[in-house]
């Protein structure tokens, strides 16, 4: 238990650490870099708490694809990182104070109120043989299957949106008329004139 | 009968509409044609209704036309009630107005709303036989409205003059004060009866009675009392009683036939007949009656005086209407409603005979109205000369006039109305009618000479043009001066004294007094004569004549003496009591600055100023201090709404 | 004893490192989508601490569904990003402000 513990306090720091990196960060790149390590620490945390699916989907899909894509994002858009502002907006005090006073409550929350319901202990252990992905796929296919099936509709509205938003007209750009094309007769490509037979003069 | 009452009704009605809405077609001839056809068919079914009430002996008919609405156990019906009451009323009301139509063709001769003119008055009649025959309160209303709105129309009918238009908003208006107490009179007496039939409403009249109504919480008063104060003040206002009189002399600013057929013979007398109607209400409530004798005591004494000092030739007439009305009043509050019929049947001809004789002098004198500048028109005027001295006679009661028959015996009904007690209502009652006789004689004499006889004051182009009036404008005053002189005669003993309306009114046991002046004094018309001379009231009468004749054709130098003498009161006649100047300058002057304050302050300022521009105001700047706060960057809605979420957060902590 | 009060505090700390993030950043709007990614994260700590304290694995199913609505955001996200890019040549936080009235 007590290694359970370290390794909890361990991978939270990395974590917390990790997640400051990302907004003090100059450059977008390194942002994106401590975001990737947040996301593994936070698999790592998962897999603590037995939730293997969630950790490997986390890795897999988040770090594999979506972090992939603000890379490919940042360098695509060519910001230039020496031009941007340094510095703090005007109520950068206020919004700390406001933030550490949210902290504060939500600690207080967590650990005062809660200490007559909640009992600070250890998550129960699962029985022997469980398996986490199986138990999820259960109920994943069984009671939230209208979800998920919308869940596949949304993200391939996202697919749609997101190439119409970025697709666009670029000139001197040839490309096919397909309807143009099949809607074609032929009066319309070949005209037969009759005339009478011309004589020299 | 049923298809006769709906002729009567509706015959004027149909000639209105024509003559209203096709007069350009049919023309002036068609217009007055058609309407003197409708009503002349109208008026010769009343006749007819009449003589069957009067020697065939029919029954009184209570008939539903048509319910336009229930309610709630609330019939809304048109009906007819006829009985001997709205027959008499019928015949009258159709007669005079057959008369001043054929007058009108001479009066409105060169005026261009010719058929406007007899379309409205065609509507006029409908309206009053809508009233007179209604059975029940919804339609007696309606009557009473549609007669209101065709005095209003009818006297603004010159809608160019300033005067015309004053007077008839002012008497709108007036009439509005005394509708709104007759309409709660009528809606007290749907509350307690819970109906609108007259039938219903008697029969339910003794259980009104026994109620009391707290109008002030802590002041119970007799519900019958209540009503039928109410409803007296909507005869008031219709009648003109004092308070409510000053309308009826500035409704002189209308075409003479018109004062003679609203403001003389039917429209006023809708009160008398009224109230006359609702005997089965009023008798039950002495204190109404009192209110009531009292009302018409003030009415018929001070209305008269001030007739002495008018210049106007109709205001005279006017004014001598407002006493008259009066003295139908007090016999109405001594319970003798009959008498007061009576002399509302013959105060009708007689002065709606006077009121087209003063319209045939004005005619003759292109439209000179003021006394001082009339005189000694006898000899060019000889047919309006006689049928306006018989007129006066009547109206004075010279023995064997109808005036005489009725004005006598209402004097003794009241003098007989002993139970009223002896106190103040008495005596305020039997004085006021006994000295008016001597006012009445003085005025209406004054005038009669003043006109006729003496020297002629008109100046000399006006002189060389006077002749008598066409046979149109002559032959209703010859037809209106038969009644005028000799309908005492053959009717008196009848309606006064054989119970003529039967059923139609009804009187307390015990204080009948025709029923005692039957006893006492009737001995037959001639014997009538030979008590009367032993009266006051015929002496007082003579006296009045003679006064005049001593002062305006004997001594025309002491009038002015007179008023020279006594200037505080004759400037108090002649500013009417002040009471016009209370109306004008006191209620609508005071009003209108309410209303104006209402407007600045009220409006303007605190509903414009504050409530709605404020709003707008308050909204635009909050909006200019709220705008500074959109900058329109994405981390400072972000940031707003993370602050609510942390006082969310804190209330839900630190406050729950 | 590694708890539920443990997971949620860390969770609490995530939450309020990406709500100072989105508030003093001014530098670009990627950083802003990657502060929201980090919320989200938090918010899913929160879903795995609950659904494991209360035995009941519709909790973690969720979270799979976040992960999935979270990806299909920030892909619409980052095309509109490029969209705005293109369009203004920059992603600077301070020059968006076409919402002021």
């Amino acid at each position: 238990m007590l290694f359970h513990a370290v390794l909890f306090y361990l991978f939270s720091f990395v974590l917390i650490g990790a997640a400051c990196g990302v907004i003090f960060s100059k450059n977008p790149v390194h942002s994106i870099m401590f975001l990737v390590l947040a996301f593994f620490q936070s698999a790592m945390l998962w897999l603590l708490v037995e939730a293997e699916f969630l950790a490997i989907v986390l890795v897999l899909v988040y770090v594999g694809a979506v972090m992939v894509l603000f890379l490919f994002v940042v360098m695509m858009l060519d910001i230039n990182v020496e031009a941007v502002q340094r510095g703090m907006t005007r109520f950068a005090p206020v919004a700390i104070g406001v933030a550490l006073l949210m902290a504060f409550e939500l600690v207080q929350l967590i650990w005062l109120r809660s200490r007559a319901g909640a009992p600070p202990g250890g998550f129960e252990a699962y029985p022997e043989g469980y398996s986490n992905t199986k138990a999820l796929g259960s109920v994943l296919y069984t009671e939230h299957v209208y979800a998920f099936e919308i869940a596949a509709v949304v993200l391939l509205l996202a697919i749609v949106a997101a190439i119409t938003l970025t697709m666009r007209k670029r000139p001197g750009l040839k490309v096919q008329n397909i309807a143009a094309q099949v809607a074609v007769r032929a009066k319309d490509r070949l005209r037969v004139v009759k005339m009478d037979a011309e004589k020299k003069r | 009968m049923y298809s006769y009452y709906l002729i009567i009704v509706l015959a004027p009605l149909a000639a209105a509409i024509v003559a209203g809405l096709f007069g350009r077609q049919i023309g002036r001839a068609g217009s007055h044609w058609i309407t003197i056809l409708a009503v002349g068919l109208s008026c010769a079914f009343s006749c007819l209704v009449l003589r069957n009430m009067f020697w065939g002996g029919a029954e009184s008919e209570n008939i539903s036309v048509y319910t336009w609405a229930v309610t709630d156990g609330l019939n809304m019906e048109v009906g007819f009630l006829v009985d001997r009451l709205t027959a008499l009323m019928m015949a009258v009301v159709t007669f005079v107005s057959l008369m001043v139509h054929v007058y009108t063709i001479g009066y409105m001769h060169d005026d261009p709303g010719y058929q406007r003119f007899f379309s409205y008055i065609s509507l006029f009649t409908f309206s009053m036989l809508m009233l007179v025959m209604s059975n029940n309160f919804l339609q007696l209303f309606f009557g009473w409205e549609a007669v209101g709105l065709m005095s209003y129309l009818l006297i603004g009918f010159w809608f160019k003059r300033e005067n015309a238009i004053f007077a008839n908003l002012k008497a709108f208006l007036v009439n509005r004060l005394g509708d709104f107490g007759f309409i709660l009179g009528i809606s007290g007496i749907v509350m307690f009866t819970g109906s609108l039939d007259y039938a219903e409403v008697f029969a339910r009249a003794d259980s009104v009675a026994a109620q009391n109504i707290e109008v002030f919480s802590g002041t119970p008063w007799n519900a019958m009392t209540v009503i039928c104060v109410l409803l007296f003040m909507g005869a008031m206002g219709k009648s003109a009683q004092a308070p409510l009189h000053v309308w009826l002399p500035d409704s002189m600013a209308g075409p003479t036939p018109i004062s003679a057929l609203i403001h003389a013979a039917t429209m006023v007398t809708a009160g008398i007949f009224m109230v006359a109607r609702m005997s089965p209400l009023f008798e039950l409530s002495a204190t109404a009656l009192a209110v009531v004798i009292v009302i018409g005591a003030i009415t018929a004494f001070f209305t008269g005086l001030l007739g002495i000092v008018q210049n106007d030739i109709k205001r005279v007439i006017a004014y001598s209407t407002l006493s008259q009305l009066g003295y139908m009043t007090v016999a109405l509050g001594a319970s003798a409603y009959g008498a007061a019929i009576f002399h509302l049947m013959t105060h009708a001809f007689f002065k709606s005979l006077l009121f087209l004789a003063a319209g045939s002098v004005i005619i003759a004198l292109h439209h000179e109205q003021d006394i001082r500048k009339m005189g000694g028109l006898r000899k060019y005027m000889p047919i309006t000369y006689w049928t306006a001295l018989i007129g006066s006679l009547a109206l004075i009661g010279f023995p064997g006039s109808s005036g005489f028959f009725s004005k006598d015996l209402l004097i003794e009904a009241v003098k007989e109305s002993h139970w009223h007690g002896q106190g103040a209502v008495y005596w305020i009652a039997y004085l006021s009618v006994l000295l008016g006789v001597f006012v009445t004689a003085l005025y209406s004499f004054r005038m009669f000479f003043l006109v006729f006889h003496g020297e002629e004051r008109t100046d000399a182009k006006t002189r060389s043009h006077i002749h008598e009036s066409p046979w149109v404008v002559t032959v209703p005053l010859v037809v209106l001066a038969v009644p005028s002189a000799i309908i005492g005669w053959i009717t008196v003993e009848p309606i006064l004294f054989d119970g003529f309306f039967g059923d139609a009114i009804v009187v307390r046991q015990g204080i009948d007094v025709l029923a005692h002046l039957k006893e006492t004094i009737w001995h037959g018309s001639f014997a009538l004569f030979l008590h009367a001379v032993q009266t006051p009231v015929f002496w007082l009468a003579a006296a009045g004549a003679f006064t005049a004749w001593f002062l305006y054709l004997k001594r025309p130098d002491i009038p002015a003496t007179i008023k020279a003498r006594f200037s505080g009161l004759y400037n108090l006649l002649d500013r009417k009591y002040y009471m016009d100047d209370l109306y004008i300058k006191g209620f609508a002057a005071g009003g209108r600055s309410i209303g104006n304050a209402l407007w600045q302050k009220g409006d303007q300022l605190v509903i414009d100023g504050i409530i709605v521009n404020g709003t707008a105001n308050s909204i635009g700047k909050l909006a200019g201090v709220m705008r500074q706060i959109q900058t329109g960057y994405l981390y400072t809605y972000a940031f707003a709404m993370i602050i609510g979420l942390t006082m969310l957060l804190s209330w839900l902590i630190w406050f729950r | 004893m590694i708890g539920l009060q443990h997971y949620l505090t860390l969770s609490a700390m995530l939450f309020v490192l990406s709500i100072a993030g989105i508030v003093i950043n001014r530098r670009n709007l990627i950083l802003l989508l990657m502060c929201i990614e980090l919320m989200l994260l938090a918010v899913n700590f929160n879903f795995i601490a609950f659904s494991r304290y209360l035995g009941d694995d519709t909790g973690q199913v969720f979270v799979f569904f976040i992960l999935t609505v979270a990806a299909a955001e920030a892909a619409i996200g980052l095309a509109i990003l490029v969209v705005l890019f293109r369009n203004r040549r920059s992603i600077n936080v301070q020059e968006l402000n076409t919402m002021k009235g």
